[in-house]
């Protein structure tokens, strides 16, 4: 079991209101699984996301990831488990303008302290993996859309984490473009890492083999998908 | 381990933030430059003022008294109030040699600007000063060759001098001049020996001098109305303030003062013009605080004001940042060692414009200015204090940020 969500609920409060975004979610999902989340807009899903990639932390209940508890982690352990354990690819996939491939992906080694030599190498193996290598050295707006999204991924892969949280990744994307990195995902999870894909659209999530649909904060329904 | 690969890490990222808004730094760092250049120059200056200064009054000795008119240090009211005075007088020069226990030699002194001619060469504005033997002792002035005055050439008035350095090599170029007789202001004096080179005096050159007994002097020069002043030196330093003392009472019973009576002359000494010199540089001092102070401050404000805007217009790449692991204290220590080298560069910069300037100083003025080592360490310590100071607000801003709404942040 790689994630395990025991009834997990947030509350925000905004001004004396109080919204309940999730209302008691419970779900596991094992290694090497390929899930979609799905669900219209303030169904829940960027919340659940935010959790999930331990960016926020639940109001009540708890969240093991790799058998650690996250909800009673501070902030330098949550920044620590992101580092470590969760590679995210954004919709807008939030490189650093001013910085070369290259540096966007040595970026999470340089949070922990890998020593530059080793960092570069790892840097270098993983834009090969997403087919960049020949353009290490651009800068994010020497290159095209879906470059970008590749360098955002090789980004998300060096670390070896235990899950890849994609937020809408091919949301700024043509379909064609779409297409190529959803095949990149498909490359990657029959490489054996755990993919979780956040989107709104079916034929996107198609690609998974779990779908998991939120509606007013609760699993509404949550299949796997034939021949998987 | 980790701190240092970050520690370098963030000065990459500094460096890279600083290049891509060029303009925005350069302003930012000239601030600081200002401020830098400012206080160590004018420290650089006071430093070559104190270097001048000591350099000048050592020329006077801390075991040496004089008897004047006026005191050295006085306003422009205290002239008015001591004009009247009694001049000093070379009966009173001669009783206190009579009655001071506490001095090796008391030198009577009085002087004037006069020409001096050797055949068709002549010297203009040279000072000479009619006075005794001891002078030789209260004065230091050694004859480098030839001989000083003796009491003898004094009590009988003989016409004879003693000249100073420069006057000997413009008059005499490679002859002897012991014997030759020259021509000061219009009298015949023989010359009998030749005082060690001096050097100047608070802008006097005491090489274009020639000393003459007393007597000599009155007749050559006359001296009615004229105040003279009593050189006197005393035993050791350590007696100064009883031989002082001990000089007031002569004075006060020559001049027959009744108990209330003020005194009627003025006892000088080096350490007045220490105390006068040490005040003035209080006050330079202050204003190299006060300089170094605001300009710390206004430069100070110039990066926090830059900060805030850097943070605000990288807030999606903080958020970037902590999603992929960076913790709190990585993105404070990001903003840290920005501040820290816009100062740094600021700091560098102004140091070496402040040794330039001082340079100049030196070259142009009598003044030796220069920038001393310990400025380095004073420009670490503006580092360190402006960069975490004005830094800290930003920094702690940036790194409390939340990371959903940052990236979330358009």
């Amino acid at each position: 079991m790689l994630i395990q969500f025991n009834n997990i609920t947030k509350i925000y409060e905004i001004g004396t209101v109080k919204v309940e975004a999730l209302r008691g979610i419970t779900l596991q999902i094992d290694k090497n699984e390929y899930v979609a989340i799905m669900g219209p807009s303030g169904s829940g899903k960027s919340t659940l996301m935010n959790i999930l990639g331990c960016l926020d932390t639940a109001t009540q209940g708890d969240y093991f990831l790799n058998k650690n508890n996250v909800s009673e982690m501070d902030d330098d352990q949550l920044a620590e488990i992101r580092n470590r354990e969760i590679g995210f690819v954004f919709q807008t996939f939030n490189l650093l303008p001013r910085a070369t491939a290259l540096h966007n992906v040595e970026l999470p080694l340089i949070y922990n302290g890998t020593p530059a030599s080793q960092r570069k190498k790892l840097a270098k193996d993983a834009l090969g993996k997403v087919g960049l290598a020949d353009r290490m050295h651009h800068k994010p707006n020497e290159l095209s859309g879906g470059q970008r999204q590749r360098v955002a991924i090789a980004r998300a892969l060096v670390n070896n984490p235990s899950i890849i949280l994609a937020d809408e990744p091919t949301g700024n994307l043509d379909s064609r473009t779409g297409d190529e990195i959803m095949e990149i995902f498909e490359d990657l999870h029959e490489l054996g890492n755990t993919m979780i894909v956040v989107t709104h659209e079916e034929y996107i999530a198609e690609h998974s083999n779990r779908i998991i649909r939120l509606r007013d904060g609760l699993v509404e329904r949550d299949e796997a998908k034939h021949g998987s | 381990m980790r701190i240092f690969i970050y520690m370098w890490e963030g000065v990459k990222i500094a460096f890279e933030a600083l290049r891509a808004y060029k303009m925005r730094s350069i302003l930012t760092t000239v601030g600081i430059v200002i401020g830098v250049t400012t206080v160590i120059t004018i420290v650089a200056l006071i430093q070559g003022l104190n270097h001048a200064f000591s350099r000048e009054i050592s020329a006077i000795g801390t075991d040496t008294l004089f008897i004047q008119k006026y005191p050295w240090i006085m306003t422009d009211d205290d002239w008015f109030k001591y004009r009247n005075r009694k001049n000093i007088t070379l009966e009173e020069a001669e009783e206190v040699k009579a009655s001071a226990t506490l001095a090796t030699a008391v030198a009577p002194q009085i002087g004037t600007r006069r020409t001096i001619k050797y055949e068709e060469k002549t010297v203009e504005r040279v000072i000479i000063v009619g006075t005794t033997s001891d002078y030789a002792i209260t004065s230091n002035a050694m004859p480098e060759y030839g001989r000083f005055l003796s009491e003898n050439d004094v009590s009988s008035n003989r016409a004879v001098c003693v000249i100073g350095w420069e006057v000997a090599q413009k008059l005499f170029d490679q002859l002897d001049p012991i014997g030759k007789r020259v021509n000061i202001g219009g009298r015949k004096f023989r010359v009998i020996g030749i005082l060690e080179k001096k050097g100047n005096f608070f802008g006097h050159n005491m090489d274009i001098f020639a000393v003459i007994p007393v007597g000599a002097f009155k007749s050559a020069f006359g001296m009615r109305r004229r105040s003279i002043e009593i050189e006197v030196k005393v035993k050791s330093p350590d007696l100064i303030e009883e031989a002082e003392y001990e000089l007031t009472g002569i004075m006060r019973r020559l001049r027959k003062l009744g108990v209330t009576d003020e005194n009627d002359f003025a006892i000088n000494k080096q350490s007045m013009l220490m105390d006068f010199y040490n005040n003035f540089t209080k006050t330079l001092w202050a204003v190299a605080i006060g300089v170094g102070a605001i300009s710390l401050l206004v430069g100070g404000i110039g990066i926090m004001n830059i900060l805030l805007v850097s943070v605000t217009e990288r807030t999606r790449e903080i958020g970037v940042r902590k999603a992929i692991g960076a913790r709190k204290s990585d993105i404070l220590w990001q903003f840290l060692i920005e501040a820290m080298m816009i100062c740094a560069i600021g700091v560098i910069i102004g140091i070496l414009l402040a040794i330039g300037l001082s340079q100049v100083v030196a070259a142009t003025t009598p003044l030796p200015a220069a920038v001393t080592w310990w400025v380095v360490i004073l420009g670490l310590v503006f580092v360190v204090t402006i960069g975490l100071f004005f830094g800290i607000y930003p920094a702690s801003k940036a790194a409390r940020l939340n990371p959903i709404e940052a990236l979330r942040y358009e």
